[in-house]
């Protein structure tokens, strides 16, 4: 299975002026991304019920922890980012962050039924996560030339996305074969994730740039010093100012569920109807914004998310809202990092993708705040209107700069 | 290294991972007995297990027994209902069962007096509290729903409630009118749990969750309204003469430690710390109108409801008692 650059174009003639082919490295990459989701992912679909029913926890134990971990995995993130560029070393940075969460799994075992230590994995599983998103995403912007950034971060996301999809499938799979028992999973979810690792150590190459002049190039302080770039710092103004008016998804399936129309047991599949557009429109998405321009297609993303909190005021139509919530995300998550990539300076490429995704992830946190309490001031569909209003504003708002800026 | 080479290492890595991870599954696939088809409810007749004075629970295997109160050393008396959570009452009896699939759903089964199904109600999520109300008309329950992977973190609780009467469920009773603290309160992040009912049917006890604080709340089911009673208290459980609640109330921050069973008379609004000194999570059940019992680390354990005695355990390798009347 060695990848070649050749291999996604088989079959497929460029049917534009850009080239339907994805550099190895991509492909390697969102290998090693579809193959860990789907250990990561087998072991979230079953941690709820191995907690309750096989060590008899109560969820809401856990979700005390949120709060706290939330702000040791955006310290770490930073931290990793930098030290990736501090050495040159974003594959070693990245390979930890995922070697970390293939460990998380036996660990899980081993924690037995103590809600302090199975807390503590879980933190753990999330660090390696905030520490391998962005010295991966460098190494992606870094392997492709940059006109074809859209594209690759499609690929790469639609790949990530197919093995979440997979995951819950897997571990039902050894549920029902082993006759229920959770340890099985946590050990096969292991031996995937070890796989994941070793096809990230074996097929992904480092891309390790010179330093220009002297080591104070990558200081933390040359870092957050990237923020004085005003390209760039109106890149993360306009995340972060977006990112506090969505919604978190948690929160739409709630208020989809409100709206009723369909049956409770059906409530755990809202996600997966998200996911499965994410996943179609992945590429298609990513190419488009290569062709007609990143900028105009992120803040298209958001219109659909516009679109989808106006649904859910109105008509309440289930199919409209999860396929909307698919098209934001196809159109925002990975063409959000093609357009910062090229903003930033090779050896700085971590620490800037690192600061950009802490500052969305930090707002989006404040945004579940802001929700709540508009919800509880003035109820949910004023809090939705707020919310799509707040959105508008921006788009807006980002539209109009970029256009002078242009 | 060369490409073949490392197609080598790739295939030799495979074997011994796909062969780790086989041979474990399949080694774990023999340990443990196959468990029952889940919520396959039990031929008529067998019904004959629920009769006055026996203490039903779910077995380790995650069946249905009972044993007689007066001798619960005795062996146990399988029913053949497969059930996660399972309580009775009056003659009916709700059993609720995580559905096996790639997402987490329940089912909430209602059974009559010899044990046949007679409702079933589909539900998201995993299977928490159950209980029925004396009479065996209202049957109440709690899920816990993961509308997200556990690392964005966000569960949430479902309570649902059915009058077997008229046959109207309510899955989510997170609407109902509530006042907190005397005033009208809204908040989107409002949760309920562990349903207690009163001899008329109606008075009803849970527990409401809003703003990283728990509540006792008072509800009225006929005229669909709550209110709060007190902070800081979880899983009532109304004593048969309904002048009474035994409750876990948080004392500490530790995870491990958390709750400490406690008893509040509601004339006088006294709270009495039980005698047992673990930290219990669950839902008690009275025994009689002096004695509670409730699971504890895999075994089921009783202990008086005033605050005097000791623990003591009641049947090994059980949870979710109830004591049939």
């Amino acid at each position: 299975m060695y990848i070649s650059a050749s291999r996604a174009a088989d079959g497929a003639r460029p049917r534009s002026r850009l080239s339907w082919a994805v550099p190895g490295n991509v492909l390697a990459l969102g290998t090693v991304s579809l193959v860990t989701d789907i250990s990561s992912e087998m072991v979230t679909a079953v941690l709820p019920l191995y907690l309750t029913l096989s060590l008899g926890l109560n969820l809401l134990q856990f979700g005390l922890l949120d709060g706290l971990s939330f702000g040791v995995t955006a310290l770490v993130r930073l931290a990793g980012g930098n030290l990736a560029d501090r050495w040159q070393r974003r594959k070693l940075v990245a390979g930890v962050g995922y070697g970390l969460s293939a460990l998380c799994k036996p660990a899980l075992l081993a924690a037995g039924g103590s809600v302090a230590a199975l807390g503590a994995v879980i933190a753990v599983d999330r660090t390696g996560k905030g520490l391998r998103t962005a010295p991966r995403d460098a190494l992606i912007s870094l392997s492709v030339p940059p006109d074809g950034l859209g594209q690759a971060f499609g690929v790469h996301r639609a790949m990530d996305t197919f093995g979440a999809l997979l995951g819950p499938l897997v571990a039902f799979a050894v549920l029902m074969g082993t006759g229920g028992a959770y340890d099985a999973v946590f050990v096969v979810s292991f031996c995937v994730a070890v796989l994941g690792v070793l096809l990230m150590v074996m097929y992904v190459r480092d891309q390790r740039m010179p330093l220009p002049g002297p080591r104070s190039a990558t200081s933390p302080r040359a870092a957050f010093g990237l923020l004085r770039e005003a390209a760039f710092r109106r890149v993360c103004v306009v995340a972060a100012a977006l990112g506090l008016v969505t919604l978190s998804d948690a929160f739409v399936y709630l208020l989809l569920q409100k709206r009723g129309g369909f049956g409770a047991e059906y409530f755990p599949l809202l996600p997966i109807g998200t996911a499965a557009v994410y996943l179609l429109l992945a590429v298609p998405v990513g190419r488009l914004a290569d062709r007609v321009g990143r900028i105009p297609v992120f803040l298209a993303g958001h219109v659909a998310l516009i679109a989808a909190y106006l649904v859910l005021i109105g008509p309440g139509w289930l199919v409209a809202v999860l396929a909307l919530q698919g098209v934001f995300y196809a159109a925002t998550d990975g063409v959000l990092m093609a357009v910062a990539g090229p903003m930033l300076p090779a050896h700085l490429r971590t620490s800037g993708l690192a600061l950009l995704q802490t500052g969305q992830a930090t707002a989006r946190l404040f945004s579940s705040v802001l929700f709540g309490a508009v919800w509880t001031m003035w109820g949910s569909t004023q809090g939705l209107a707020a919310m799509a209003a707040g959105l508008a504003v921006c788009v807006l708002g980002a539209w109009s700069v970029v256009r002078r800026h242009a | 290294m060369t490409p073949v080479r490392r197609l080598l290492v790739l295939l030799a890595a495979l074997a011994v991972l796909g062969g780790a991870a086989a041979g474990y599954a399949a080694w774990a696939a023999r340990r443990d007995p196959v468990p029952a088809q889940a919520g396959q409810t039990a031929q008529a007749g067998q019904g004959g297990v629920l009769r006055p004075g026996q203490l039903m629970f779910r077995t380790a295997a995650g069946r249905v027994a009972g044993v007689p109160l007066a001798d619960t050393s005795a062996a146990p008396t399988g029913s053949g209902l497969a059930c996660d959570r399972f309580s009775t009452g009056g003659g009916t009896s709700i059993c609720l069962v995580a559905r096996p699939g790639p997402v987490a759903t329940t089912h909430a089964v209602i059974l009559d007096r010899s044990m046949r199904e007679t409702r079933r109600i589909k539900l998201a999520g995993i299977p928490n509290r159950a209980r029925m109300s004396q009479s065996g008309r209202m049957a109440s329950w709690t899920v816990f729903v993961t509308g997200d992977s556990y690392s964005e973190g966000g569960f949430s609780t479902w309570t649902g409630i059915l009058d077997t009467r008229t046959g109207y469920a309510v899955t989510n009773i997170e609407d109902i009118p509530l006042t907190l603290n005397g005033r009208r309160y809204h908040a989107a992040d409002v949760n309920y749990w562990g349903v207690t009912f009163a001899a008329d049917d109606n008075r009803f006890y849970a527990t409401v969750a809003t703003k990283g604080k728990t509540y006792l709340v008072e509800g009225d089911y006929g005229r669909w309204q709550a209110r709060t009673l007190r902070e800081n208290a979880e899983c009532p459980s109304l004593s048969p003469d309904g002048t009474r609640l035994v409750f876990k109330k948080r004392v500490s921050a530790d995870p491990d430690r958390m709750w400490r069973l406690h008893l509040l008379d509601l004339t006088t609004m006294r709270e009495t710390p039980l005698a047992e000194p673990a930290s219990v999570d669950d839902q008690v059940v009275w025994l009689d109108e002096r004695t509670v019992a409730y699971a504890r680390g895999g075994d089921v354990w009783s202990v008086p409801a005033d605050g005097s005695g000791a623990p003591a355990p009641l049947v090994r390798g059980a949870s979710s008692p109830v004591a049939v009347r």
